[in-house]
């Protein structure tokens, strides 16, 4: 192709996605649209099914058989969002093997709240609530996304996932109205949850270099301190409903913004949970891998049995 | 004594089983062989859990004393705890895994074949719903006996293993409690040792399809059912009711 018809093609794709058009995997697109895509929705994938393993680290250890439902139930829905995205981004040309593999070797991130521990009951409703609620803010605004795999997928986990939140709070609803030690337990992961669930939504603006770009591709509808603003907003009634304290002493309403003014994010700590430093990312990383590695004789006689089917099958039709 | 004694033991007799397995399987969130392997594991440890309510909160019922579901699951001792030995075994490999399950599916789904026959309205409505779940697990263990037994060396070898180790667990399916015989004599219960032969049919079919060999040893465990359990489930019970043990009488 001369570059007078790559650039007649750049044209129209831009031209499309101002329409509100949504790319199709066989539709044409830029190269760079196409890997920035993969990087997203896999890191997303990732994201859900190393999720799984702070709440799964409770599922024996829910203290009812209710809560021990619901938890099954949402850690399944987050190993389902993985398989969907998972599949989205192979439209897009790249296998699970290999994202796995980009995964494991720590070339593609995931969402760095999955690196701190999940250490009492009450972290299973401070990440619902908070870190589901984070999570939805961020994924609202990509059902509107340019590209059509990953804004369809987006609507059903988007539904999903806001089911999820209630039930996270309806747990931290419960524990604040229970003993003492259980509100102790309900602040506690706030506490811990909090600061984490504000880094949720990635750099500053000014310090993030994606965002115009991104922007433009509608894979960001609005910029990370926006959403970081409307995520403190929505959250702290939410808080003060059930008696528990935002742990941030700067916390205070602004009238002329109708919005709340917080204190600063410790972003050193951002970036060395994102560099692999976090509490929990070996261990994270390590219990992927484990599962990978450990199960690959599993995975191996499943398409050794497979083939032999196949081949029986065709020895009976000749 | 309790009004319903044989009746409400009999309805533990079934539900422990679930509880048991359902807690081993919830073990593996997040850990299986592939993505698709854990969401159907997850899946079914719902099943198991979601039967188990329906069959406490009906014992709760009967007890007539104020206990709750939770309270018949995670507030026992573990002597009191009367599930076969078969569902405690540790989550050794997948091979164990599936093996494990699949001696349980088949004994589970014909059981609930036959308990749904029960005179006992209850039992039989929450047979009724169960057996189209554990007809999805028979299906699901099924498969995999096949896949593995007759996939690579390595898993044939693995297979071979985990049947040769399990197979001593499957013969207490089939023991009767004097509260079984008791609901069996008045139409409630299922007289599982008419099961037994066509168990070992069916469960041997399979396993020649999948090129593995069915165990001759007639060496058996057992004490389940009499809640003298294995080694192993002692630690499954600490987790299982670490949070009713350290927060006792508390609302979740």
């Amino acid at each position: 192709m001369s570059e007078e018809q790559i650039k007649n093609l750049e044209e129209q794709f831009e031209a499309r996605i101002v329409r509100d058009d949504k790319i199709e995997p066989k539709d044409w697109m830029p190269e760079k649209y196409r890997q920035t895509h993969i990087r997203q929705i896999s890191q997303h994938a990732h994201s859900e099914i190393v999720g799984m393993l702070p709440e799964g680290n409770w599922i024996t250890r829910a203290p009812s058989l209710r809560r021990k439902v619901a938890l099954l139930a949402k850690v399944q829905d987050e190993g389902g969002h993985g398989l969907y995205l998972y599949s989205a981004a192979e439209t897009l040309g790249i296998s699970r093997d290999e994202m796995f593999e980009q995964l494991h070797s720590g070339k593609a991130k995931y969402s760095s709240i999955f690196n701190y521990p999940a250490l009492t009951w009450a972290d299973m409703g401070a990440i619902g609530w908070l870190v589901d609620g984070a999570a939805i803010i961020n994924q609202v605004a990509l059902c509107g996304t340019s590209y059509g795999p990953y804004a369809r997928a987006m609507v059903r986990i988007c539904k999903e996932e806001s089911f999820h939140q209630r039930q996270g709070y309806e747990i931290m609803l419960k524990l604040s109205e229970g003993t003492q030690e259980q509100k102790d337990m309900a602040q506690d992961a706030l506490n811990r949850f909090w600061w984490p669930s504000l880094m949720m939504f990635g750099p500053k603006d000014d310090e993030s270099p994606h965002t115009a770009q991104s922007m433009k591709w509608k894979l960001k509808r609005k910029t990370n301190d926006d959403l970081r603003q409307q995520f403190v907003d929505q959250t702290v009634p939410q808080a003060e409903l059930i008696g528990l304290t935002i742990p941030d002493p700067d916390l205070k309403w602004n009238e002329d913004k109708k919005g709340y003014d917080f204190g600063p994010i410790d972003w050193d700590e951002f970036w060395q949970v994102v560099k692999g430093h976090g509490p929990c990312n070996k261990e994270r990383m390590k219990a992927r891998v484990n599962a990978w590695e450990e199960g690959a004789w599993v995975r191996d006689a499943a398409m050794a049995y497979a083939e032999k089917q196949q081949e029986r099958k065709e020895k009976q039709a000749v | 004594m309790m009004k319903h004694e044989n009746l409400y033991k009999y309805i533990i007799g079934i539900a422990d089983n679930s509880l048991i397995l359902g807690q081993r399987m919830g073990e593996l969130c997040g850990h299986g062989p592939s993505l698709e392997t854990d969401i159907a594991c997850t899946n079914i440890s719902l099943d198991l859990f979601g039967q188990v309510r329906s069959y406490y909160q009906y014992a709760a019922k009967i007890a007539g004393d104020n206990r709750t579901e939770d309270d018949i699951a995670m507030l026992r001792k573990e002597r009191e705890y009367v599930n076969v030995l078969l569902v405690e075994q540790p989550n050794t490999d997948f091979a164990y895994i599936m093996t494990r399950h699949f001696l349980f599916d088949m004994y589970h789904y014909m059981f609930l074949q036959e308990l749904q026959k029960s005179q006992d309205l209850t039992l039989s409505a929450i047979a009724t719903k169960s057996i189209k779940e554990v007809s999805y697990h028979l299906r699901f263990s099924t498969d995999w006996i096949k896949r593995l037994g007759d996939g690579t060396e390595e898993s044939h070898s693995k297979m071979q293993n985990a049947i040769d180790d399990l197979w001593t667990y499957t013969d207490e399916l089939f023991h009767l409690t004097d509260a079984d015989k008791a609901m069996v004599k008045a139409g409630v219960g299922v007289d599982v040792t008419k099961l037994k032969d066509t168990y070992y049919t069916k469960v041997s079919e399979i396993l020649q399809e999948a090129t593995l060999e069915v165990p001759e040893s007639k060496y058996f465990q057992k004490g389940g059912k009499q809640g003298i359990h294995t080694e192993h489930m002692g630690y499954l019970l600490a987790e299982l009711q670490y949070m009713q043990r350290a927060y006792p009488n508390m609302e979740w």
